[in-house]
């Protein structure tokens, strides 16, 4: 593949010079086969020690007109499409301290390079968590995961990142660095940034750092399952549940068309709350059969999502599919038909409407089912979104069809970076 | 009929006493109108202009949907702070989205700046007209569309008062969490405006975390979707930076919010302390021991007395009140409360009060929520301020508005939502002695300069709006407010959409962003940036 020479023939000698002048030479090196991202090969990997140096290199990236691709830890690189152009791949592996863990007031702040896993830790040494159940947490860092807005069953009590994240400090493509919000849990003084920069794939400028509010660690957690006959019949339990005065942190629907479907539950508190409402929903079922299951429930999301060790070469598909709860059961069915028996499907729904979907299958097989799925969601308001692209998807947005806001949203993405230097082409309507 | 009288104060900021506004009035009207200096488009215009302008909006809304006759006009100069007031060229009272499109594509062309209000109740003055605009009151769009209980959803139009949208859920135990203490009064949009908040934030998030979706009049009039009934709709969270934007980024006219199932039980419990520090120490051991309760709010000794004159809540008289809201399973709630209890006694509670009935909650509510308006039963004039903390800075921070306060010479009662550092310290003054109400103003300012020193905000529920446009450049620096006009000037580009109001100046949109260069303070090393 020639990708390299190409996007190679973009970077002057002069700039190289001048990046390696800024980090030190030690941390710039050319890119290797496995840096491609969605197939498309940068030239360089820069790996800044400071926001300083970051800036610096964004604003040398910006000026020359070279396309620039921020990795943390490179675990959902794959989201989105393809970038139109890739130069240099900005890393932020270096930036990934925990800067500092004010316990008393249930607050963090950290570099955007730290891993989720480091930084749970951190936080449990004091019976804190950041109350996100993000993928591959201990790759996963804290600017990826907020840029790509990854969290899972626990969003239904604790709200997603967007919900937790209190304050940001971003580096823009120009090098302008700004902060907005900060270190308190309720503040009103000027637009909520840290809103608009997650989710937004990296495309308005870098996450530098954040700050988080957290919750404590629960004393004590319980999870219940319950199998269910049918599809039809989980959703009712699971909207059942959401009606009820049960103070859950998460609820989730499995099915895969080939084994029974489950329902599962998670309580967390005391030990007299939890037990409290696993005897409250013993009546709130009838024949259906009640247990009580491991914390590895709660991996379903990730098995859906990883590349598994019996996939081998296999062709799969990963799609996050958004609903309301009450369609879940239409959904599963609508999926269950265009698979057509010939994909093989397994999804995993939360109790928020959000769902995980992985389909098996052939090139031609996988698109043909998740195109008319995408227009029945698309149809009833929903979104399906593609997170990992099986063979012969390349031509298949991700992100589907665009809405009334999307030039509004090209306008920000212009004030941000007019010169498109961020992630160019990866986000909705191509930007 | 003076209008102004009949204008709906409740949440009454800057309130005044039973003194009468005369004075304040004067000082306002000589020296406190904002001055709009650098918002684009403000050519000379002659009344036959206006007039012309009139006639074509009337079409739009009709004849009762105009108001352009001074007395009537004189409602909206204000909005919940007094003490700025602008009287707007026109009011237009709108039905429906397509009469929001018309009338903002009639400023759109004529470069006239608009205002929104909902009901008028906002304490930064953020529905404050601009001079020579317009302003566009929300009150008739007052419809509850659509609820959807198997997916706990509402959709409203942005009149709806707030605690309507729980009344209409309620048969069926469902409610709308945020709940500013002005929620018999203020209107959904204006919550969406600033981002409301309310005592039970604490553990149910802000406005923001229960709005899902938006319908929105750009300020070209344009109609955009933002967010939706389903969750993560692709694309920027540009609802997300809508919310709390105080009207600069367009008018929202239809609004899907999450409705949330009552909790099995809610127990309330008061504690009276010797002083804040005690209470304080309480707040801080529970929220260490790992429990989020629903509410923690905290009154000073002189917040009491006021909330004892007003309502007669039968408070403990003591140095501080605490009072602590769980809710959830039965079986969780009685638990920890238990838990809460044994931590109050710890730190020196004398006496404890758990509330044996809605009624006596109710009641210890009532206290709690009328706490600013009781302030009118011990001083004659007063400010209320609305900073946040880390919370473990309360003692010290404390101990600086007390030395604040004795320097100045002027009480300051303190409420709290202490759980979450969000203080509301009450400045008291008279404004019939010379130079207290300058001294009340500096006091307030300085109070805010204690919060930015201990890492915290200007503002946590009431909003930048006009009152605190300045003090945006302590708290952030030139890049960070640099970077929020970026987002403003995608939005509305001239600018019309409430102009001046949240940023300290306005930025010209035409200018290609660029890196930003260093302000001579900066380059002074009085502020820094990275």
């Amino acid at each position: 593949m020639d990708a390299s020479v190409s996007a190679k023939a973009n970077l002057s000698s002069t700039f190289e010079a001048d990046v390696r002048e800024i980090v030190t030479a030690k941390y710039v090196r050319t890119t290797a086969a496995s840096d491609a991202v969605c197939g498309v090969l940068a030239s360089l990997v820069v790996e800044p020690g400071t926001e300083q140096e970051l800036a610096k290199v964004l604003k040398l990236a910006n000026t020359a007109g070279l396309a620039v691709i921020p990795r943390g830890g490179g675990t959902k690189l794959e989201w989105g499409n393809a970038p139109a152009r890739a130069d240099v791949i900005l890393s932020m592996a270096r930036l990934n301290r925990v800067l500092e863990h004010a316990w008393a007031d249930l607050t963090v702040s950290v570099e955007a390079g730290c891993t989720i896993g480091n930084l749970q830790e951190t936080l449990a040494k004091h019976g804190q968590r950041l109350a996100l159940d993000a993928l591959w947490a201990e790759r996963a860092t804290v600017g990826g995961v907020l840029s790509t807005n990854d969290s899972g069953a626990m969003r239904l009590r604790f709200g997603s990142l967007r919900d937790l994240v209190i304050g940001v400090t971003v580096a823009l493509a120009d090098g302008t660095v700004a902060s907005s919000g900060g270190r308190v849990v309720k503040n009103v003084a000027g637009y909520d940034l840290p809103k608009l920069i997650t989710g937004a794939m990296g495309t308005l400028g870098l996450i530098t750092r954040a700050f988080f509010r957290l919750h404590p660690v629960p004393r004590y957690t319980r999870t219940v399952s319950c199998v269910t006959g049918s599809v039809r019949e989980a959703q009712e339990l699971m909207l059942g549940i959401q009606n009820s005065k049960l103070a859950h942190s998460g609820l989730q629907i499995c099915c895969d068309g080939e084994t029974r479907t489950r329902v599962d539950t998670l309580f967390e508190g005391t030990e007299e709350g939890c037990t409290a409402q696993t005897v409250q929903m013993k009546f709130m079922m009838s024949e259906a059969t009640l247990g009580d299951a491991g914390s590895e429930v709660w991996n379903a999301r990730e098995e859906i999502c990883s590349v598994g060790a019996q996939d081998g070469e296999g062709n799969f598909a990963v799609a996050k599919i958004c609903l309301l709860p009450a369609q879940i059961a239409d959904g599963v069915d609508r999926i269950r038909e265009f698979a057509a028996e010939r994909v093989r499907w397994r999804v995993v729904f939360e109790a928020t409407g959000i769902g995980w979907m992985r389909l098996d299958g052939t090139s031609a097989e996988i698109p043909a089912a998740l195109i008319p799925l995408r227009e029945w969601v698309e149809e009833r308001g929903g979104s399906v979104v593609i997170l990992r692209r099986a063979l012969g998807m390349s031509e298949m947005d991700a992100w589907g069809a665009s809405r009334d806001g999307l030039e509004l949203m090209r306008a920000v993405k212009r004030q941000f970076d007019p010169m498109g230097t961020l992630n160019r082409g990866r986000f909705v309507g191509g930007i | 009929v003076d209008a102004r009288k009949l204008q709906p104060q409740a949440g009454a900021s800057h309130a005044s006493g039973p003194q009468g506004q005369s004075i304040r009035e004067a000082a306002a009207k000589s020296d406190k109108v904002p001055s709009d200096a650098g918002t684009p488009a403000q050519a000379v215009r002659d009344a036959a202009f206006y007039l012309r302008i009139f006639d074509e909006l009337r079409e739009i809304v009709g004849p009762r949907g105009l108001i352009t006759s001074r007395e009537e006009l004189h409602t909206y100069e204000c909005d919940g702070l007094t003490n700025f007031r602008v009287l707007p060229r026109a009011v237009l009272l709108p039905k429906s989205t397509e009469q929001v499109q018309k009338i903002v594509r009639v400023c759109h062309r004529e470069k006239i700046p608009f205002v929104a209000r909902g009901a008028g109740t906002g304490l930064s003055g953020g529905a404050l007209p601009v001079e020579n605009g317009v302003v566009i009151s929300l009150a008739r769009m007052n419809r509850i569309l659509e609820v959807d209980f198997a997916n706990a959803r509402a959709v409203v139009e942005p009149g709806v008062i707030n605690l309507d949208v729980t009344a209409r859920v309620a048969s069926q135990e469902y409610f709308y969490a945020p709940d500013p203490s002005s929620q018999s009064v203020c209107s959904i949009g204006g919550n969406v405006a600033e981002n409301s908040g309310g005592a039970h934030c604490l553990k149910y998030g802000f406005t923001t975390t229960h709005v899902l979706g938006l319908e929105v009049v750009l300020a070209d009039g344009s109609l955009v979707h933002l967010g939706g009934k389903t969750l993560d709709a692709p694309g920027y969270d540009l609802m997300g930076v809508f919310v709390g934007s105080e009207g600069t980024l367009g008018i929202a006219t239809k609004i899907i919010l999450r409705i949330v199932k009552r909790p099995e039980c809610v127990q309330t419990l008061l504690a009276a302390f010797p002083s804040t520090n005690e209470a304080g120490a309480a707040v801080s051991d529970t929220i260490a021991a790992g429990m989020l309760p629903a509410a923690i709010e905290m009154m000073d000794n002189l917040a009491i007395q006021a909330a004892e004159a007003a309502v007669h809540a039968n408070y403990p008289d003591c140095g501080a009140l605490l009072l602590v809201e769980l809710d959830g399973p039965m079986a969780e709630v009685a638990a920890l409360m238990a838990h809460v209890d044994e931590i109050c006694r710890k730190n020196g509670a004398w006496e404890i009060r758990v509330a044996q009935s809605d009624a006596e909650r109710a009641l210890v509510w009532k206290g709690r929520k009328a706490a600013f308006a009781a302030m009118g039963r011990i001083s004659p004039n007063y400010i209320v301020q609305d900073g946040v903390i880390p919370r473990t800075e309360l003692p010290n921070v404390m101990r600086e508005i007390g030395r604040l306060s004795r320097e100045a010479g002027l009480r300051v009662a303190n409420v709290f939502h202490a759980g979450d550092g969000n203080l509301h310290p009450l400045v008291l003054y008279d404004r019939r002695i010379a130079g207290q109400e300058e001294a009340a103003e500096g006091l307030s300012g300085k109070i805010l300069e204690l919060c930015i020193a201990a890492g915290g905000s200007i503002t946590g529920e009431h909003g930048v709006g006009e009152d605190k446009k300045k003090m945006m450049s302590k708290m952030y620096s030139e890049p960070d407010l640099e970077t929020m006009q970026r987002v403003r000037c995608a939005f509305d580009p001239l600018q019309l959409s409430n102009p001046s109001k949240v940023f300290p100046r306005p930025r010209l949109c035409g200018e290609k962003p660029g890196e930003y260069v260093a302000h001579p303070v900066e380059t002074a090393g009085i502020a820094e940036r990275y």
